[in-house]
Order: structure tokens, then C-alpha cells, then sequence
């Protein structure tokens, strides 16, 4: 496998970083203590193509690559996990879908305005009683008399929900078929009946919006359905393979910002008139850490790079997320460890890392379904 | 209408500044920048591009390498750069470089409503003086220091800061001005920026493609035709911490009174 990155890629994780340093750094603090969603920072990242990496030019995307998108993840969350996983699930959960399963009508009409950060995108799969059994879906979507569907139900913990125009929604069309009666619809926040609910308070990631969907006898026009009929868990499991690789991005960005933090904090703070970087535990612990993360970005750029080259990637997203997700959770907690009672204030950013950190274990499908997804593609049955 | 920046690479002197033993600075050991000045006078062209449709032409002379800076500057959003690179080149102070890039923008063209954009000056020599001098070989009208422009058909008003106010100048282009951090925020690379700035017009000018020029003399160009000659270079003494004093009272008010008058300030 070849590691080296391309010049282009060089350019745009140097063009990232400066972007997340001076915009997004800046506000991360805030944006968590006020449970703030960063509007401004996305208007800003729309204008520089980062709401829509590697879509092509023709839907108003950037004409960019996967492992971009990877590291625009990656990067912003160094700073900031809230700002990181804004773009991951506007650009993996909502515009991958359509761009992977839309007709070319659907592209035309949602990619330029979700691309150029005009309009915010979401996905709506989770319900309360259908989290990692996302199979028993209730919420209903039933054809009208002119062909158009009319849904009900209601979905929860949905990442961009109180901010995003355009969302991906999945609904039973035949309910007797199970999987096979699940479809998938592009909904847009406007249509009748349909509504959010209230901001979910979280431990962390507390500038994302996080909320309910309702679906109140919702009229979806028929143009709106995704795919075929009975697409939708097809539809659902290929765009959550995809979503993993932003949400491994976001872990692998979480660790690294806290390694960052830890290695300049250490070289600062002197106890027994030593800086804390010149004993011997903080040599290792910082060893350990790097080499897990280290570890992290190899498993999160190979998927990208399967990804972008149209390989099978499904195990390698799984991988990446289990493993970079789990290297996160230890990596931040190392980190406040490392800072003693200040990593534990909230006067540094550490303790918010591992706050951060925390959900990527648990959204797009827990490490436990990422080992069960590996197992499967390991033929452990 | 066409737009021509002039940029140049520098070494980021944020961080450690190496020097070698004759004085001179040590740029292969420092990270390479664009010289910060001229991002502002990429952007005061950029601008200008989007309110006149411009052609933007980014020319720098440097070693090879430099080709990095200028792909960074397309990703901005200019439309073409051409680097002026050649052996014969090399060595050369501000008035054989002034020499070289005058013969470069002659090549490139210089039309009835073109600009000229310089940074002020570059972090490594702080001279100032390679925009003006390029004005000067090529007879154009120059305004320095702009720290606003505005454009209106074929004149230029530019706010041009001096240390104790500004003036407002009027010039009609063609013309060349030099740019301040005041003037503008640089913007980002953009991502498709990035991913179409390999693929944008590149071009090398070298001793033969200018040789023609009568501005290109064995005499003018390089080292051999550098008239700087460094006698010595120092770091400078450290200032020492300043002093401060806080409050309105009476007290505070006699005390500054008393350390001014010390000083034989007032």
C-alpha cells in the first residue's frame, strides 16, 4: 500500500489545519460550555468547498478525494470533536446518499446547496425502540392517492437535526418484507408535518445539534423516494460504512489534539523541579499514545483510500472505527491523567477531548457492531 | 484586463531564525513561506478579479522549489504563475532582482489597464524597495503602502499609510502598487483550489527566455551585477522589559510626570 499522499492532499491538510487553528480553535470552548452549534464556522467551510470534499464539480462538490474528506474530519477535530463531526454526518449520512443513490434529478436538486454549506444535511435512521437493531423500524410511510407517501413515526439522537435542511429518512414501506419493506426518503424540513424536537443535552460533542425527528402524517412527493422501493436497509448499512471512516477521522483527530495538548502542557509543568516531560512515565505514556493513534491513521486513511478507489471497504471502515474510536476513549483519558487536576478543569481542552471521544464508540454503530461486522466479514459465524 | 503579483518565498522567521557565519540567513534550515506582504497583494488582486473578471498572473523569481508556493496561490485563485528561475539569476540583491522581474512582467505584457500588486516588503530583507524599483525600470506610476483600493474605470484610489496618517492617491493604470496587512485578510486555499492547481498554466522563465531583454545585462543581473554588498550583519541588543504604570489618581499622574522629566522628555 502506498502511504505517500499526493501533493494535493499535502496542500489540503495544510490549508485544514491553518483553517481549524485560526476559526475553529477559537470557538471550541464556547461552543461546548454554550452548547452553541458553529453556524459561522460552517458558512465559512461552505465557501471552501469543505461541505462537499469529494463530490464532483458538476454537483457543486470540490472535486476533491475520500481521504480529504478523512482528513478535513481529522483535522477539525483536533480542535474541536463538535465542529468535526458537523461535516462528517453533513457529508457522509446525507450527501454521500444522495449522491450514491439519487436519480440525477435528486443530485441536481440537493447536492449544489448541501455542497456549498447553503443547506445543512442529516440522516434519520435511529428510532427509540431501533438503535443497533436498526431492522425494526416504525416509523410507516404509506403511499396517498397520488402516489406520494405519507410518513409517521418519529426518530431520535439525530446528528444535525435541529440545523439541517435536508435530511435522508428511512421508513417502512411494506412491513411483512422486514429489511426488504425499509425505503429511504430525501425529506426537506419544510414539508407538512414534519418537525424536530427538542436539543438532547450531552456529555459531549455539546455544540452538536442532537435532536428528535417527527413525522406527523408528512407528505413525502413520490420524486423523494431514494433508491427503489425496498432499497432503504441496503441503502442504510453503505452509507453507515461510509459514515465510519468520518467518524473514525473525528476519533483519530480527538487523540491526536489531546497527544498535542499533553506534549506541550508536559514540557511546561514542572514538579520535583522537573518539567513533567522529563520523566520517564510521561516519555512512555506519550510513546503509547502516538503509536495507537499512529496505528488509528493508517486503518482510517486505508479505508478512505479503498473507498475512494471503489474497493470493497466495508471491514476496513469497521476496523478504522472500532480501533480509532477505542484508541481515542484511551488516548484523551490518558491525556487529562497526564494534566493531573487541571486536565481535569475545564480550563484546558483535555477533559472536553475525552468527553468527545466518548461517543465515537457509540454512534454510527457501536464498537460492538463494528466487531460484529468484522466478524462477519471473517466468516465467524 | 490583466493582473500581475509579485510574490516571494521567504523563511519563516516566526520561529528560529538560523544565521550563517558570514552574516547571511540560513534558509535552507527554516521552513519556506510565502513572504506574508504578498498574500495581501494576492488578495487585493483576487479581489479585483471578482469585481472585473482580471486575469491574475502570479510571477516569482526563486529556485525551483518555489513552484510549492506558487500551486498554493493558484489553489487561492490566480489564474496563472510563472517562476523566474535560472542560475544566471542567482545571488542577485533588489536592484539586479527589480531588474529581472521588470523584464519578466514585460514578457508577461503589460496592457493599458493593467496592475502590478507587491507586497511592501519581504520578512527576510525588509528592504522595501523591489516594488518601487520594478515600477522604475519599467516606467510606471507607483503608489506604496496602499492600505485600501478602490477601483473606477482606469484610475485607482489608494489609501496610501504613512506612519503619522495616509494619503489619497489617485493613479491611472497601468501602474503598480505595494501592499500592507492593513489592505485585506488573505483568503484560504480552497478545496477545489487545491485540486485544480496542477492543473492551471505553469510556466518557467529562464535566462533564455529573458536574455533579449535589454534590462537582462551580465552587468545588472546576479551576483555580478548586485551593487549591495553586506558589511556586517548583528542580532540587536534586546530591549529591555518596558515599565508600567496603572491608575488615574494624582500619585500615579506625578510619578509619570517624574519619570518623563527624568528622561528629559517633557
Amino acid at each position: 500500500m502506498d502511504f505517500h499522499l499526493t501533493k494535493e492532499q499535502e496542500m489540503v491538510r495544510k490549508m485544514y489545519r491553518e483553517f481549524a487553528e485560526t476559526e475553529v480553535k477559537p470557538l471550541a470552548e464556547e461552543l461546548d460550555e454554550e452548547e452553541r452549534f458553529p453556524m459561522e464556522t460552517v458558512e465559512k467551510m461552505g465557501k471552501l468547498g469543505m461541505m462537499g470534499i469529494y463530490f464532483p464539480k458538476e454537483y457543486g462538490g470540490a472535486g476533491g478525494d475520500v481521504l480529504s474528506y478523512a482528513m478535513c474530519v481529522e483535522e477539525l477535530s483536533k480542535v474541536c470533536g463538535t465542529t468535526g463531526v458537523v461535516v462528517s454526518a453533513h457529508t457522509s449520512l446525507c450527501c454521500a446518499p444522495i449522491f450514491e443513490n439519487g436519480t440525477e434529478e435528486q443530485k441536481q436538486k440537493y447536492l449544489p446547496d448541501l455542497c456549498s454549506g447553503k443547506k445543512i444535511g442529516a440522516f434519520g435512521l435511529t428510532e427509540p425502540g431501533a438503535g443497533t437493531d436498526a431492522s425494526g423500524q416504525q416509523t410507516t410511510a404509506v403511499k396517498n392517492e397520488n402516489g406520494d407517501y405519507v410518513l409517521n413515526g418519529s426518530k431520535c439522537f439525530i446528528t444535525n437535526g435541529n440545523v439541517a435542511s435536508t435530511f435522508v429518512v428511512f421508513a417502512m414501506t411494506n412491513k411483512a418484507l422486514g429489511n426488504h419493506g425499509i425505503s429511504a426518503f430525501i425529506v426537506e424540513k419544510d414539508f407538512p408535518g414534519f418537525s424536530t424536537g427538542k436539543h438532547e443535552k450531552k456529555m459531549g460533542i455539546r455544540g452538536s445539534s442532537t435532536c428528535d425527528l417527527i413525522f406527523e402524517d408528512c407528505i413525502v412527493p413520490k420524486e423523494n423516494l431514494l433508491g427503489k422501493e425496498g432499497d432503504g436497509f441496503k441503502i442504510a448499512m453503505k452509507t453507515l460504512d461510509g459514515g465510519r471512516i468520518g467518524i473514525a477521522s473525528q476519533a483519530l483527530g480527538l487523540g491526536e489534539g489531546a497527544i498535542d495538548e499533553a506534549i506541550k502542557y508536559t514540557q511546561e509543568r514542572v514538579q520535583f523541579k522537573k518539567r513533567l516531560s522529563q520523566f520517564q512515565n510521561t516519555q512512555f505514556q506519550l510513546a503509547d499514545m502516538h503509536t495507537r493513534m499512529q496505528a488509528a491513521q493508517y486503518l482510517v486513511y486505508a479505508a478512505a483510500m479503498k473507498k475512494q478507489n471503489h474497493e470493497p471497504y466495508s471491514m476496513d471502515a469497521a476496523m478504522a472505527k472500532l480501533f480509532a474510536a477505542e484508541a481515542a476513549s484511551d488516548v484523551t483519558r490518558r491525556a487529562v491523567q497526564l494534566f493531573g487536576g487541571y486536565g481535569y478543569t475545564r480550563e484546558y481542552p483535555v477533559e472536553r477531548m475525552m468527553r468527545d471521544a466518548k461517543i465515537t464508540e457509540i454512534y454510527e454503530g457501536t464498537s460492538e457492531v463494528q466487531r460484529m461486522v468484522i466478524a462477519n466479514h471473517l466468516g465467524v459465524k | 484586463m490583466k493582473i500581475i503579483v509579485c510574490v516571494k518565498q521567504v523563511p519563516d522567521t516566526s520561529g528560529k531564525v538560523a544565521v550563517n557565519p558570514d552574516g547571511t540567513l540560513n534558509r535552507a534550515s527554516m521552513a519556506a513561506i510565502t513572504n506574508p506582504d504578498d498574500l495581501n497583494a494576492v488578495e487585493a488582486a483576487l479581489t479585483l478579479k471578482e469585481q472585473t473578471g482580471a486575469e491574475v498572473i502570479i510571477v516569482s523569481m526563486g529556485p525551483p522549489p518555489a513552484e510549492g508556493m506558487l500551486r498554493e496561490i493558484l489553489a487561492r485563485g490566480a489564474d496563472r504563475a510563472v517562476l523566474v528561475s535560472a542560475r544566471e539569476f542567482g545571488g542577485s540583491d533588489t536592484y539586479a532582482t527589480s531588474q529581472i522581474l521588470a523584464a519578466a512582467i514585460e514578457k508577461i505584457g503589460i496592457e493599458k489597464d493593467t496592475v502590478v500588486f507587491c507586497g511592501r516588503q519581504a520578512i527576510d530583507g525588509d528592504t522595501a524597495q523591489v516594488g518601487p524599483q520594478i515600477a522604475e525600470k519599467l516606467g510606471l506610476p507607483q503608489v506604496s503602502y496602499a492600505a485600501d483600493i478602490q477601483k473606477d474605470g482606469d484610475t485607482l484610489t489608494v489609501k496610501r499609510m504613512l506612519e503619522d496618517g495616509y494619503m489619497t492617491i489617485k493613479v491611472k493604470t497601468p501602474c503598480l502598487v505595494t501592499c500592507i496587512k492593513e489592505l485585506n485578510n488573505p483568503r484560504y486555499m480552497s478545496v477545489s483550489g487545491i485540486f485544480e492547481c496542477y492543473s492551471k498554466p505553469y510556466e518557467i522563465f529562464d535566462y533564455n527566455t529573458l536574455k533579449d531583454n535589454p534590462l537582462i545585462d551580465a552587468t545588472t543581473i546576479g551576483l555580478k551585477g548586485s551593487p549591495t554588498n553586506i558589511l556586517t550583519s548583528f542580532t540587536p541588543p534586546q530591549k529591555g522589559a518596558g515599565m508600567m504604570l496603572e491608575g488615574a489618581d494624582k500619585e500615579t499622574c506625578d510619578k509619570l510626570a517624574g519619570l518623563l522629566a527624568a528622561k528629559h522628555i517633557i
